[in-house]
């Protein structure tokens, strides 16, 4: 099957690559471009491990195809910390062990990052609905929800 | 370990909360987890599983996905090593079929080719033709005498006589009289309860990487918990010398037992021998559900008798675990963790490890002992409700403490559940008020702990700093744990600690990351190896100060004169003695291997609060407090994480989590969506209490922490939901269906 051409941003930079027409934008991210930092933890758009932005929106890469970025603008957890300097929900994540094994980490930030840009003020409820497309099996998500709520005082603070 | 090594009080750095060393690589995405990783050449594989519960393979043709351009090998059993026994037969039976397939998602094939999507569709060009056969998924219907045998003469010589053959491990424990014992009581229940089997569920999937050449060297990079045990396993498959594999353990994404088995490793191998090629192999999702270990599901039946004043007086219990189509499935801890909390005069406990056809479980975190005390904490609770007496008040008055005989066997030394009780009823959410529609439940959970094989390194570097090489893969955040231990023991600062998770190559061997073992055995092996490092450096100072070795302590970092000595020389900081090193005897380096056996034993005590939706069923978590021994929290942020995380996977287990089997025998809920792990909209902040009573076998005082606490919550939450609905549930998962059932059954009276 031919391969389809691509031109589109990721993390700001140019990229361009050929791709199957089957292959998801994760298989791309991870397998073409070495950009490992979005996990598959299942493939069917459940656990949000290989969460990414498409043009500021959050999606799951799994269901997207390699091929719909073209002309569009993808993020992804390597596009998070500038330089050597860390967003702040990266620094607070380390600070408050809202990690457990660290696989969900680049999803639940990406998404964190996503709610926090279109509601720099959510209740806990609010952070618990946005997130239950991300699953953590270790921590019972109270230090991630702990992390997540003082970030946004801190930026609201901040700014 | 003599008494005065140990340490209880006075810590700089253990008990501290320090950045963990790898936060940076896990927040930016650089951390490299088992499919993060890539060779020059390498293929991708697939693997061909069985769509039937039980079926005889007649025949594989493999020639159409072998025809495939970019396919470049096919492997079936034929593949691997002939004439193993035991447990490395099972592993390979299991790892892929012989003549049948015994379970829905068993391997038969796999295929590897230059690209994932090619692999994929090869794997649909292989052709197996079955012939199928009657298959039984339940634990009680496998044990019944018309069920069909799995396999004849997989029971070993403990089985009593009669039993159908797919019993095939026996356990029988206790001491006493309870005939006697249930005689003595003023109220006696009976009581029969059921769980269904649970995944571990970590999101990460198996993953590997694999070179293995025709000279029978190879190279293994996956996730695991424990990659001296996959080096052995992957070996004896492969038919391959031990040494001449080196495996090295990925970041791990989660395991809490499941990862501690073998699965795709030596498939990946076998293809990589049979290509020459690097092999890169990854389960998805469904096949993680369907072909890698849940838990045992169980059938139970408890008795316990109780005094008025709540004086337990004899307690037995029957369990009855499917393991999927293998031996193994850990009815002998459920038995043995039944009752342990508990000081008892009478008491008799049975295990049966039945085989059906699900896929072979593997260990879950205290693997058999939550399920154990779901059932026997149910009937306590019911027997404090129908005596009216307070559900602590109860557990403290038969509560197991030092010297008490264990129902399991031995005598206990120094433990904490007392202590864990008092916090808990001390807590002020054991005395907050609940609202209308709200229950409230507490559980006890008890786990033994575990040493085992370990092997640990400290290598001094010139600039005073150390480089520390443990081999326990870290699944949460335990080389924090380790580099305080290594900093509070030399005097210097927690940053000049670097950790590594060694290879295979470079360290003696390392048991799997299990048994809450890590921060114990490592964590000792860590402080013994640095203490050894400490001895070299005082000798190298007195051999500079030309006073005898022993004349030499060590403090905050440096080598003082003491003794005879003292105030005769400088202090000399563990950089002056490190830089000159090369010139005063060589590297100076750590070690410690041994196999640690003082794993103090751990107990908790949960508080829930449940509200039951009675209209649909829905049960929601409104309150939930884990209190817990850790002898000693090196790292409190994480041992609380341990907490929190062992009490979520239980609330998922008690009210979502299970395997649905078809009447077809196949798993029908083998995605995320429809087997549902708790999200976070699911949950309340999850508060936690640590207790600290010293393990004596251990320098510090550390229990394991990371297993005890999924022990309790499927009985406290039970018990909450019990109170909070007004009719008792006997059987796990209490999804909104079950609910619903047990309040109309009430209701119908």
């Amino acid at each position: 099957m031919s391969k389809i051409h691509v031109t589109t941003t990721i993390n700001g930079d140019e990229v361009e690559y050929l791709c199957d027409p089957r292959e998801t934008m994760l298989d791309v991210l991870r397998d073409r471009l070495g950009l490992t930092g979005a996990k598959e933890g299942c493939g069917t758009g459940d656990c949000g491990a290989c969460s990414v932005t498409l043009d500021g929106r959050l999606v799951c890469s799994c269901l997207m195809l390699g091929a719909e970025a073209d002309g569009h603008e993808i993020t992804t957890i390597e596009g998070m910390a500038t330089g050597e300097e860390l967003h702040p929900l990266q620094q607070k994540f380390i600070e408050y062990a809202a990690l457990q094994c660290g696989i969900c980490t680049p999803g639940i930030l990406v998404a964190t990052k996503a709610l926090l840009e279109k509601n720099p003020d959510p209740t806990e409820t609010e952070v618990r609905y946005w997130l239950a497309g991300n699953l953590c099996r270790c921590t019972g998500y109270d230090k991630i929800i702990r992390a997540v709520m003082d970030t946004a005082a801190d930026m609201r603070e901040a700014s | 370990m003599a008494l005065d090594d140990r340490k209880t009080s006075g810590f700089t750095q253990v008990g501290t909360r320090p950045n963990r060393p790898d936060g940076l690589d896990k927040v930016t995405g650089r951390a490299r987890f088992g499919a993060d990783v890539t060779a020059p050449g390498m293929l991708f594989a697939t693997i061909v599983r069985s769509p039937h519960a039980h079926a005889r393979i007649k025949k594989i043709d493999s020639s159409k996905a072998e025809a495939l351009a970019g396919v470049k090998g096919v492997v079936t059993r034929a593949d691997f090593a002939t004439g193993l026994t035991g447990e490395n037969w099972n592993i390979l039976e299991n790892v892929m079929a012989g003549d049948t397939a015994l379970y829905d998602g068993h391997a038969v094939a796999a295929v590897a080719a230059t690209s994932a999507l090619i692999a994929r569709d090869a794997a649909k060009l292989i052709e197996v033709e079955y012939e199928i056969l009657p298959h039984v998924t339940d634990v009680d219907a496998a044990m019944a005498d018309n069920a069909p045998v799995i396999r004849e003469g997989a029971a070993d010589k403990s089985v009593p006589e009669g039993m159908h053959p797919n019993v095939v491990r026996y356990h029988e424990s206790g001491h006493g009289d309870v005939d006697a014992g249930f005689a003595e009581a003023d109220l006696v229940i009976e009581d029969h309860f059921r769980t269904e089997a649970t995944h571990q569920g970590y999101i990460e999937p198996h993953a590997c990487l694999a070179t293995l050449g025709g000279d029978g060297k190879g190279e293994l990079w996956c996730c695991t918990q424990g990659h001296w045990n996959v080096q052995k396993i992957c070996a004896a498959l492969l038919g391959i010398e031990t040494a001449n594999l080196r495996v090295t353990a990925s970041e791990i994404g989660g395991g809490f037992g499941g990862k501690t088995a073998v699965f795709i490793e030596p498939v990946a191998l076998a293809l990589a021998r049979k290509t020459n090629k690097p092999v890169k192999l990854v389960m998805p999702r469904p096949d993680v559900f369907k072909a890698t270990g849940p838990t045992a599901s169980t059938s139970m039946d408890i008795k316990i008798g109780m005094k008025k004043d709540g004086t337990i007086t004899a307690a037995q219990g029957v369990f009855r675990l499917q393991g999927g189509a293998f031996p193994g499935a850990p009815m002998e801890f459920t038995a043995m963790c039944a009752f342990a909390p508990y000081a008892l005069k009478h008491v008799h406990q049975v295990g049966y490890d039945v085989i059906t056809n699900r896929p072979k479980q593997a260990a879950y975190r205290a693997p058999g002992s939550p399920m154990a005390a779901f059932a026997v904490e149910s009937v306590i609770d019911e027997l404090c409700r129908k005596l009216e007496l307070d559900p602590i008040e109860t557990r403290l008055k038969n509560a197991s403490k030092k010297g008490t005989k264990a129902s399991f066997g031995p005598m206990f030394d120094q433990i904490g559940l007392v202590e864990t009780l008092e916090a808990a009823k001390a807590h002020p959410h054991y005395s907050a008020p609940l609202k209308p529609g709200q229950g409230r439940g507490i559980s006890c959970g008890f786990w033994f702990n575990h040493g085992g094989e370990t092997a640990v390194t400290l290598a001094l570097s010139e600039d005073g700093t150390a480089q520390l090489a443990v081999g326990t893969p870290d699944i949460g955040g335990s080389r924090a744990s380790m580099a305080l231990m290594a900093a509070e023991e030399l005097g210097i600062p927690y940053e000049n600690i670097r950790v590594t998770i060694a290879d295979t190559a470079t360290l003696g061997y390392n048991e799997v990351s299990h048994g809450s073992r890590v921060t114990y055995a490592s964590g000792l092996a860590t402080i013994e190896a640095a203490r050894d490092a400490v001895g070299k450096l005082c000798a190298r100072a007195a051999a500079k100060w030309g006073i005898p070795e022993d004349a030499v302590k060590w403090e905050n970092g440096c080598a003082v004169p003491s003794g005879p000595n003292a105030g005769d020389f400088d202090p000399m900081p563990i950089a002056e003695i490190t830089k000159r090193m090369g010139a005063t005897g060589g590297p100076i380096v750590g070690h410690f291997e041994a196999t640690p056996e003082g794993a103090g034993v751990s107990f908790a005590t949960h508080i829930v609060d449940a509200e039951v939706d009675p209209e649909t069923g829905k049960t929601s978590v409104v309150r939930y407090t884990v209190v817990q021994d850790a002898g000693k929290a090196i790292h409190p942020t994480y041992v609380e994480g341990q907490y929190q995380g062992g009490a979520a996977q239980g609330i998922g287990w008690a009210l979502n989590e299970e395997y649905i089997y078809g009447d077809d025998g196949r798993l029908q809920n083998a995605v995320f969506l429809d087997y549902r792990i708790p999200v976070a909209s699911d949950l309340p902040m999850i508060d936690t209490v640590i207790v600290e009573v010293p393990n004596p076998g251990h320098p510090y005082g550390v229990r394991g922490v990371g297993e005890t606490s999924i022990c309790p919550p499927l009985a406290a939450i039970a018990n909450a939901v019990s109170a909070a609905a007004g009719v008792r549930l006997r059987e796990l998962p209490m999804s909104p269906p079950r609910i619903l059932a047990a309040l109309e059954r009430q209701r119908d009276g």
